[in-house]
Protein backbone atom coordinates (compact mmCIF):
# COMPACT_ATOMS: atom_id res chain seq x y z
CA UNK A 1 0.00 0.00 0.00
CA UNK A 2 1.22 3.63 -0.08
CA UNK A 3 0.39 6.42 1.97
CA UNK A 4 0.78 9.77 0.60
CA UNK A 5 -0.42 13.13 1.78
CA UNK A 6 -3.84 14.61 1.20
CA UNK A 7 -3.46 16.53 -2.22
CA UNK A 8 -4.56 19.69 0.40
CA UNK A 9 -1.61 19.45 2.23
CA UNK A 10 1.48 20.92 1.09
CA UNK A 11 4.26 18.62 0.18
CA UNK A 12 7.16 20.71 0.58
CA UNK A 13 9.69 17.22 -0.31
CA UNK A 14 7.57 16.63 -3.54
CA UNK A 15 8.23 20.27 -4.75
CA UNK A 16 11.73 19.94 -4.13
CA UNK A 17 11.77 16.71 -6.30
CA UNK A 18 10.05 18.66 -9.09
CA UNK A 19 12.99 21.39 -9.15
CA UNK A 20 15.19 18.94 -9.00
CA UNK A 21 13.70 16.84 -11.96
CA UNK A 22 12.98 20.56 -13.60
CA UNK A 23 16.96 21.42 -13.20
CA UNK A 24 17.57 17.96 -15.13
CA UNK A 25 16.12 18.99 -18.08
CA UNK A 26 12.78 17.29 -17.56
CA UNK A 27 10.04 20.31 -17.79
CA UNK A 28 7.23 17.98 -18.72
CA UNK A 29 6.87 17.24 -14.68
CA UNK A 30 3.96 18.55 -13.61
CA UNK A 31 3.76 17.91 -9.68
CA UNK A 32 5.53 14.92 -7.56
CA UNK A 33 3.97 13.81 -3.94
CA UNK A 34 6.44 11.96 -2.39
CA UNK A 35 4.85 9.26 0.25
CA UNK A 36 5.81 6.01 1.57
CA UNK A 37 5.46 2.10 0.69
CA UNK A 38 4.12 -0.60 3.51
CA UNK A 39 4.21 -3.64 2.26
CA UNK A 40 2.03 -6.24 4.67
CA UNK A 41 1.74 -10.08 4.92
CA UNK A 42 -1.89 -11.03 6.26
CA UNK A 43 -2.68 -14.48 6.99
CA UNK A 44 -6.70 -14.24 5.43
CA UNK A 45 -8.28 -16.33 3.37
CA UNK A 46 -10.35 -14.32 1.11
CA UNK A 47 -9.98 -10.74 -0.20
CA UNK A 48 -12.88 -9.36 1.41
CA UNK A 49 -11.77 -9.68 4.58
CA UNK A 50 -8.43 -8.88 4.59
CA UNK A 51 -9.74 -5.61 2.56
CA UNK A 52 -11.73 -4.66 5.52
CA UNK A 53 -8.75 -5.58 8.38
CA UNK A 54 -6.40 -3.30 6.13
CA UNK A 55 -9.12 -0.24 6.32
CA UNK A 56 -9.60 -0.93 10.24
CA UNK A 57 -5.13 -0.83 9.97
CA UNK A 58 -5.14 2.37 8.35
CA UNK A 59 -7.47 3.98 10.31
CA UNK A 60 -6.25 2.99 13.87
CA UNK A 61 -1.92 3.34 12.84
CA UNK A 62 -0.95 2.75 9.29
CA UNK A 63 -2.38 6.03 8.59
CA UNK A 64 -3.28 9.53 10.02
CA UNK A 65 -6.68 10.43 8.52
CA UNK A 66 -5.58 14.25 9.57
CA UNK A 67 -3.13 14.77 7.04
CA UNK A 68 -2.73 11.15 4.77
CA UNK A 69 -4.65 8.97 2.01
CA UNK A 70 -3.73 5.82 1.14
CA UNK A 71 -3.91 3.14 -1.46
CA UNK A 72 -3.81 -0.98 -0.91
CA UNK A 73 -3.75 -3.27 -3.66
CA UNK A 74 -4.16 -6.91 -2.13
CA UNK A 75 -3.53 -10.17 -3.75
CA UNK A 76 -4.18 -13.70 -2.92
CA UNK A 77 -0.90 -15.35 -2.62
CA UNK A 78 -0.87 -19.52 -2.45
CA UNK A 79 0.70 -21.21 0.89
CA UNK A 80 4.33 -22.51 0.03
CA UNK B 1 1.25 22.24 48.54
CA UNK B 2 3.43 20.34 46.29
CA UNK B 3 2.75 19.65 43.05
CA UNK B 4 3.83 16.80 41.33
CA UNK B 5 4.72 16.80 38.03
CA UNK B 6 5.12 13.25 36.32
CA UNK B 7 7.50 13.11 32.53
CA UNK B 8 7.03 10.96 30.64
CA UNK B 9 9.67 8.37 29.52
CA UNK B 10 9.05 6.71 26.18
CA UNK B 11 12.43 4.48 24.20
CA UNK B 12 13.90 7.40 22.44
CA UNK B 13 12.39 9.96 24.68
CA UNK B 14 14.73 13.22 25.32
CA UNK B 15 14.26 16.26 27.57
CA UNK B 16 12.63 14.51 30.21
CA UNK B 17 16.13 15.83 32.15
CA UNK B 18 15.89 18.96 31.14
CA UNK B 19 12.08 19.05 32.33
CA UNK B 20 12.63 17.30 35.38
CA UNK B 21 15.54 20.33 35.57
CA UNK B 22 13.13 23.37 34.75
CA UNK B 23 10.28 21.54 37.53
CA UNK B 24 12.95 21.69 40.27
CA UNK B 25 14.23 25.06 39.83
CA UNK B 26 10.49 25.91 40.50
CA UNK B 27 10.65 24.24 43.71
CA UNK B 28 8.49 21.44 42.98
CA UNK B 29 8.68 18.08 42.41
CA UNK B 30 9.75 15.94 39.02
CA UNK B 31 8.27 12.19 38.95
CA UNK B 32 9.41 10.00 35.75
CA UNK B 33 6.74 7.93 34.58
CA UNK B 34 7.68 5.06 32.60
CA UNK B 35 5.86 4.76 29.17
CA UNK B 36 4.94 0.87 30.06
CA UNK B 37 3.35 1.62 33.46
CA UNK B 38 -0.07 2.68 33.94
CA UNK B 39 0.16 4.53 37.08
CA UNK B 40 0.65 8.62 36.96
CA UNK B 41 2.04 8.38 40.61
CA UNK B 42 -0.46 10.53 42.22
CA UNK B 43 1.42 13.50 39.57
CA UNK B 44 -0.70 16.90 39.58
CA UNK B 45 0.59 17.68 35.95
CA UNK B 46 1.84 14.98 32.80
CA UNK B 47 4.12 16.42 30.88
CA UNK B 48 4.95 14.21 27.42
CA UNK B 49 8.87 16.01 26.69
CA UNK B 50 10.46 16.04 23.70
CA UNK B 51 12.31 13.43 21.64
CA UNK B 52 11.68 10.84 19.31
CA UNK B 53 9.36 8.26 21.36
CA UNK B 54 9.53 4.77 19.26
CA UNK B 55 11.95 6.25 16.91
CA UNK B 56 9.59 8.31 15.61
CA UNK B 57 9.02 5.25 13.41
CA UNK B 58 5.14 5.51 10.88
CA UNK B 59 4.87 9.18 11.93
CA UNK B 60 6.06 10.98 14.87
CA UNK B 61 3.84 10.09 18.11
CA UNK B 62 1.87 7.09 16.03
CA UNK B 63 3.61 3.99 18.41
CA UNK B 64 3.60 6.13 21.29
CA UNK B 65 -0.16 6.42 21.59
CA UNK B 66 -0.71 3.33 22.28
CA UNK B 67 1.92 3.04 25.27
CA UNK B 68 0.16 1.95 28.65
CA UNK B 69 0.85 5.19 29.75
CA UNK B 70 -0.95 7.42 27.26
CA UNK B 71 -4.60 5.57 28.88
CA UNK B 72 -3.52 6.84 32.13
CA UNK B 73 -2.78 10.11 30.56
CA UNK B 74 -6.31 9.70 28.51
CA UNK B 75 -7.68 9.13 32.22
CA UNK B 76 -5.79 12.26 33.62
CA UNK B 77 -7.13 15.02 30.90
CA UNK B 78 -10.49 13.63 30.87
CA UNK B 79 -10.93 14.21 34.17
CA UNK B 80 -9.20 18.09 34.05
CA UNK B 81 -5.73 17.61 34.70
CA UNK B 82 -3.28 19.31 33.62
CA UNK B 83 -1.39 17.89 30.37
CA UNK B 84 1.33 19.23 28.74
CA UNK B 85 3.20 18.50 25.35
CA UNK B 86 6.61 19.31 24.25
CA UNK B 87 7.55 18.89 21.10
CA UNK B 88 7.22 15.26 20.43
CA UNK B 89 5.11 15.37 23.35
CA UNK B 90 2.52 17.50 20.49
CA UNK B 91 2.81 15.25 18.33
CA UNK B 92 2.04 12.66 20.78
CA UNK B 93 -1.11 14.36 21.48
CA UNK B 94 -2.37 15.05 18.10
CA UNK B 95 -1.68 11.71 17.10
CA UNK B 96 -3.43 10.51 20.42
CA UNK B 97 -6.44 12.55 19.48
CA UNK B 98 -6.16 14.67 22.34
CA UNK B 99 -5.81 17.79 20.52
CA UNK B 100 -7.12 18.04 16.50
CA UNK B 101 -4.79 18.55 14.13
CA UNK B 102 -1.38 17.26 13.14
CA UNK B 103 2.60 18.10 12.78
CA UNK B 104 4.35 17.64 9.74
CA UNK B 105 7.82 18.09 8.15
CA UNK B 106 9.18 21.62 8.31
CA UNK B 107 8.24 23.56 5.24
CA UNK B 108 12.31 24.43 4.76
CA UNK B 109 12.90 20.20 4.82
CA UNK B 110 15.45 21.13 7.49
CA UNK B 111 15.81 20.49 10.95
CA UNK B 112 15.35 23.95 12.96
CA UNK B 113 17.37 24.42 16.16
CA UNK B 114 16.92 27.78 16.90
CA UNK B 115 15.63 30.75 19.10
CA UNK B 116 11.98 31.95 18.74
CA UNK B 117 9.48 34.90 20.11
CA UNK B 118 5.95 33.26 20.96
CA UNK B 119 3.25 35.76 21.16
CA UNK B 120 0.50 34.16 23.95
CA UNK B 121 -2.62 34.35 22.39
CA UNK B 122 -4.45 33.06 24.88
CA UNK B 123 -4.03 33.31 28.54
CA UNK B 124 -7.45 31.13 29.25
CA UNK B 125 -5.27 27.97 29.68
CA UNK B 126 -3.64 26.92 33.51
CA UNK B 127 -0.26 27.18 31.42
CA UNK B 128 -0.13 30.79 30.12
CA UNK B 129 -2.72 32.62 33.05
CA UNK B 130 0.06 33.89 34.50
CA UNK B 131 2.32 35.55 31.63
CA UNK B 132 1.88 39.15 31.47
CA UNK B 133 -0.35 40.08 28.48
CA UNK B 134 1.61 41.57 25.15
CA UNK B 135 5.30 40.33 26.47
CA UNK B 136 6.09 38.02 23.71
CA UNK B 137 8.57 34.98 25.25
CA UNK B 138 11.18 34.01 23.94
CA UNK B 139 11.73 30.30 23.75
CA UNK B 140 13.30 27.80 21.26
CA UNK B 141 12.89 25.65 18.98
CA UNK B 142 14.56 22.38 18.06
CA UNK B 143 12.35 19.62 15.58
CA UNK B 144 12.09 18.52 11.70
CA UNK B 145 8.47 18.17 11.69
CA UNK B 146 6.59 20.95 13.63
CA UNK B 147 4.73 22.44 10.74
CA UNK B 148 1.19 22.43 12.17
CA UNK B 149 -1.84 21.51 10.37
CA UNK B 150 -5.63 21.48 10.75
CA UNK B 151 -8.43 20.89 8.22
CA UNK B 152 -10.02 24.43 7.46
CA UNK B 153 -13.21 23.81 9.81
CA UNK B 154 -10.84 22.22 12.75
CA UNK B 155 -8.54 25.81 12.20
CA UNK B 156 -11.79 27.62 12.13
CA UNK B 157 -12.76 26.64 15.37
CA UNK B 158 -9.53 26.54 17.21
CA UNK B 159 -9.69 30.19 16.47
CA UNK B 160 -13.12 30.58 16.93
CA UNK B 161 -12.90 29.18 20.48
CA UNK B 162 -10.17 30.94 21.73
CA UNK B 163 -7.59 27.82 21.75
CA UNK B 164 -4.52 28.98 19.63
CA UNK B 165 -2.50 29.47 22.22
CA UNK B 166 0.80 30.45 21.41
CA UNK B 167 1.99 32.01 17.33
CA UNK B 168 5.59 32.58 16.08
CA UNK B 169 6.22 36.36 16.16
CA UNK B 170 9.04 38.74 15.93
CA UNK B 171 10.67 40.03 19.16
CA UNK B 172 7.96 42.83 18.93
CA UNK B 173 4.88 40.42 18.78
CA UNK B 174 4.38 40.84 15.27
CA UNK B 175 3.21 37.77 13.57
CA UNK B 176 4.87 37.54 9.62
CA UNK B 177 6.23 34.48 7.28
CA UNK B 178 9.66 35.49 8.34
CA UNK B 179 8.36 34.75 11.91
CA UNK B 180 7.52 31.14 11.49
CA UNK B 181 10.21 28.85 11.34
CA UNK B 182 8.74 25.78 10.08
CA UNK B 183 5.28 26.96 8.03
CA UNK B 184 2.83 25.89 9.99
CA UNK B 185 -0.69 27.07 9.29
CA UNK B 186 -1.16 30.90 10.44
CA UNK B 187 1.59 30.68 12.59
CA UNK B 188 0.53 28.36 15.50
CA UNK B 189 3.13 27.13 17.73
CA UNK B 190 1.21 25.38 20.35
CA UNK B 191 -2.87 24.63 20.84
CA UNK B 192 -5.35 23.79 23.54
CA UNK B 193 -7.87 21.49 24.22
CA UNK B 194 -11.60 22.32 24.69
CA UNK B 195 -11.27 22.46 28.60
CA UNK B 196 -7.91 24.36 28.33
CA UNK B 197 -5.80 21.64 30.51
CA UNK B 198 -3.99 20.02 27.47
CA UNK B 199 -1.85 22.11 26.15
CA UNK B 200 0.92 20.92 22.91
CA UNK B 201 3.08 22.79 21.85
CA UNK B 202 6.44 22.77 19.37
CA UNK B 203 8.68 25.20 21.03
CA UNK B 204 10.99 23.97 24.30
CA UNK B 205 10.01 26.09 27.51
CA UNK B 206 12.00 23.93 29.21
CA UNK B 207 15.08 24.99 27.67
CA UNK B 208 14.33 28.50 28.04
CA UNK B 209 14.46 28.32 32.02
CA UNK B 210 17.52 30.03 33.48
CA UNK B 211 19.24 33.41 31.94
CA UNK B 212 22.46 31.14 31.73
CA UNK B 213 20.43 29.30 28.50
CA UNK B 214 19.42 33.11 27.12
CA UNK B 215 16.00 33.36 28.63
CA UNK B 216 14.07 31.97 31.81
CA UNK B 217 10.63 32.91 30.13
CA UNK B 218 9.60 29.44 29.78
CA UNK B 219 9.72 28.80 33.21
CA UNK B 220 6.28 30.94 33.03
CA UNK B 221 4.30 28.01 31.54
CA UNK B 222 5.03 25.97 34.74
CA UNK B 223 4.69 29.04 37.55
CA UNK B 224 1.90 29.24 35.48
CA UNK B 225 0.07 25.72 36.37
CA UNK B 226 1.49 25.73 39.42
CA UNK B 227 -0.07 28.96 40.44
CA UNK B 228 -3.40 27.17 38.67
CA UNK B 229 -3.19 24.14 41.01
CA UNK B 230 -2.44 25.96 44.24
CA UNK B 231 -5.51 28.35 43.75
CA UNK B 232 -7.68 25.60 43.32
CA UNK B 233 -10.33 24.80 46.35
CA UNK B 234 -9.25 22.33 48.56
Amino acid sequence: MVVTLKEVVNDPQGLVVTDALHALGYPQVQGVRVGKFISLELAEDDLESAEARVEEMCRRLLCNGVIEDYRAKLRLVPDA
Amino acid sequence: MTVRFGIAVFPGTWSDRDCAHAVELTGEVAVPLWHADRDLKGCDVVILPGGFAYGDYLRAGAIARFAPLMEAVREHARGGGLVLGICNGFQILCEAGLLPGALLRNSSLQFRCQPTWLRVESTQSPFLAACPPGQPLRVPISHGEGRFYAAPEALAQLNAEGRVALRYCDQNGEISDRANPNGSLQNIAGILNQQGNVLGLMPHPERACEALLGSDQGLQLFNSAIQHLAALPG
